[in-house]
């Protein structure tokens, strides 16, 4: 178990190294920074002088040596656009985004959990139809056309919600059940690919024979070990939920990190996209990592791979 | 050697003839879901490749766009018009005849984006499974790092590097191109994964080893050899992930970064429509959501069949 982990470290490690360099060349895959900088019109001293000023005219590999240095440090420099630090910029939009992915995962689970439970326990029923229905239609509704229907109904049609904005906790309904849906299906015919294996298990067999109620074999005896894989898978989920929020954000103009990367990218302020780019990427790399030890935890057959 | 008796058979029932005999048509045949899925999106392929005779209107030629017609309700709500059977836009642009024509977008898109990931996907996949060792390593390496990157933040990169490269019209020009690289960019990782373990188990098989005993090069005994033999799933990934392009074009466009506005596709139809929900001109926007939400389910329905018809043990 612990070469395997150190191995997987290893691996993190070394994704997350390449990953920094990539988001450190877009600095100058779109041409000049220093140009970039100072904008049209700016005569040859100008450029010169942001060229110095901003440390361009070093060696590349020294530039990302130190650029990395100082990320790792929280800095992660100034933005073009506000002439602000990114890493102030940054910290009160990222809380934005956890808080929506913690609420869409949770939102999933909640809502997953219980109908895969529910489809597996008699399968082919209308409720194991209408949960498969729900996930292939979830499969094929964009998330930014669900979110347009959501609030052409609950804030246009009914005005019970917002529609946009990041005021109070009723902003986050709508985008925590847009970005949830699209963690649903997966959770969901897990537990029930899960709950179907389990409960045609000798020891659920014997926790019924011995007079155990129906609820308490489902949740206590067979949900417990076909929930095991949901974990992890959730915690991938997760992963990807910080890239989808970019999404979700900028259609109910949620002002987290996912609209200001955005944003951002809009207005071609580099260091606020390289460090959104890393930071995105970076809560990726950890959530997989998480979930491949998770695994291979509970399932030693993983330990090889 | 003589003739192998079904090898004759087989060429004098021809081609067609052997598509009805086989056991994926049969499965198709008794599986009404994936008929009416199919000639869903069959019907909406043709009235998008044929849009200029299928669409009532020409929504791009001026002569014949008359702001007098902009905003109409859907036909069947008062003020609508018959020869405006889904409304019209602010420009007074006909919505089912722009859903044609952004389909058409949309379709491309899609498809140009699968193939390049596949071809990428699978050529990758072919020569790190028969390669193994270092080179194995090294690719399934850069595909972990790929999948670490958000797939609509690496198109949106993409996207902003070629804007920033691009004066402002050649960008426009190029739009569709742009996005095929950022869309397939993003998805190759599919095909090199699952062509890479089929090929490690084809690999030690015997008529791979065949082929290397009688001195074929590598690169026959992967191309006509261990290709064919791969290709089952590869067709899953690339139906299930022509959805997922079609979808992500439509993000994209939705979020403004994809194709212009004088070029639009299904995405960027639903974000013309968006300015117009509050106002309560809900038509511009739905309609060809729900376009696009009944194409890709459809072509989901279809690789979700494929799925299983190609491989009974999933069920």
């Amino acid at each position: 178990m612990l070469s395997f982990i150190a191995r997987r470290l290893g691996l993190a490690a070394l994704v997350a190294l390449t990953v920094s360099a990539l988001s450190f060349g877009l600095l100058f895959l779109s041409g000049d920074p220093a140009s970039a900088i100072a904008g049209e019109g700016a005569n040859d001293a100008d450029i010169a002088a942001i060229r110095s000023f901003y440390g361009f005219d070093r060696p590349v590999i020294v530039q990302y040596g130190d650029w990395l240095w100082s990320a790792l440090h929280g800095d992660f420099g100034q933005s073009y656009y506000f002439q602000l630090p990114v890493s102030s910029l940054i910290a009160d939009r990222l809380s934005v985004t956890m808080t929506l992915g913690v609420c869409g995962i949770v939102f999933a689970l909640a809502v997953a959990i219980p109908l895969g439970v529910a489809a597996a326990v008699r399968p082919n029923s209308i409720v194991d139809r209408l949960a498969l229905f729900l996930s292939v239609v979830g499969q094929a509704m964009p998330s930014f056309w669900f979110g347009l229907l959501l609030i052409v109904l609950f804030a246009v049609k009914l005005g019970w919600l917002p529609p946009s904005g990041t005021q109070s906790w009723t902003n986050f309904v709508m985008p925590t059940v847009v970005l949830g849906y699209y963690a649903m299906p997966a959770i969901m015919r897990l537990t029930r690919a899960g709950m179907l294996e389990v409960l045609g298990a000798d020891y659920i067999r014997t926790a019924r024979a011995k007079g155990a109620g129906e609820w308490r074999v489902l949740f206590k005896h067979a949900l417990r070990n076909a929930v095991i894989p949901v974990v992890s898978l959730a915690a991938v989920q997760m992963g990807f939920m910080l890239g989808g929020s970019i999404v979700v954000e900028s259609v109910f103009a949620l002002h987290g990190a996912g609209f200001l990367a955005w944003e951002s990218i809009g207005r071609n302020d580099l260091p606020t996209v390289q460090a959104l780019i890393l930071i995105f990427s970076m809560f990726y790399i950890v959530f997989t990592f998480l979930a491949d030890i998770l695994n291979a935890w509970l399932d030693p057959r993983m330990r090889t791979g | 050697m003589s003739e192998v008796e079904g090898v004759v058979e087989g060429e004098t029932i021809g081609v067609w003839g052997r598509m009805v005999q086989s056991d994926l048509w049969y499965s198709f045949t008794h599986s009404p879901l994936a008929m009416i899925s199919a000639l869903f999106a069959l019907v909406f392929i043709l009235a998008c490749l044929f849009a200029g005779f299928v669409a009532p209107h020409d929504p791009f030629n001026l002569a014949s766009v008359s702001l007098f017609d902009s905003l109409l309700p859907p036909a069947w709500q008062d003020g609508g018009n018959i020869s405006y059977l889904l409304g019209t836009d602010d420009q007074g642009r006909d919505v089912f005849s722009t859903i044609l024509y952004g389909g058409r977008i949309s379709l491309l898109v899609g498809f140009l984006s699968v193939a390049f990931a596949a071809v990428l996907g699978i050529a990758v996949g072919l020569v790190a499974g028969y390669a193994g060792g270092i080179t194995d390593a090294i690719f399934m390496r850069i595909a972990d790092i790929q999948l670490s990157f958000p797939a609509i933040l690496i198109a949106l990169l993409i996207d902003g590097v070629f804007r920033g490269l691009l004066p402002r019209g050649l960008h426009d020009e190029v739009a569709v191109y742009v996005l095929v690289l950022s869309i397939g960019l993003s998805f190759w990782v599919q095909y090199a994964r699952t062509v890479r373990s089929s090929v490690m188990i084809e690999r030690t098989k015997e008529y791979v080893q065949a082929g290397q005993v009688i001195g074929l090069p590598p690169g026959t005994i992967l191309f006509r050899h261990i290709l064919p033999n791969v290709l089952g799933p590869v067709l899953v990934i690339a139906t299930i992930q022509l959805a997922l392009a079609i979808i992500t074009e439509a993000t994209l466009s939705f979020l403004g970064v994809g194709v212009p506005p004088t070029q639009p596709s299904l995405g960027t139809l639903i974000r013309i429509g968006n300015d117009y929900l509050f106002s309560g001109e809900w038509w511009i926007t739905i309609f060809p959501g729900i376009a696009l939400v009944l194409l890709v389910l459809s072509i989901n329905l279809l690789g979700d069949w494929l799925r299983d018809a190609l491989n009974p043990k999933l069920r």
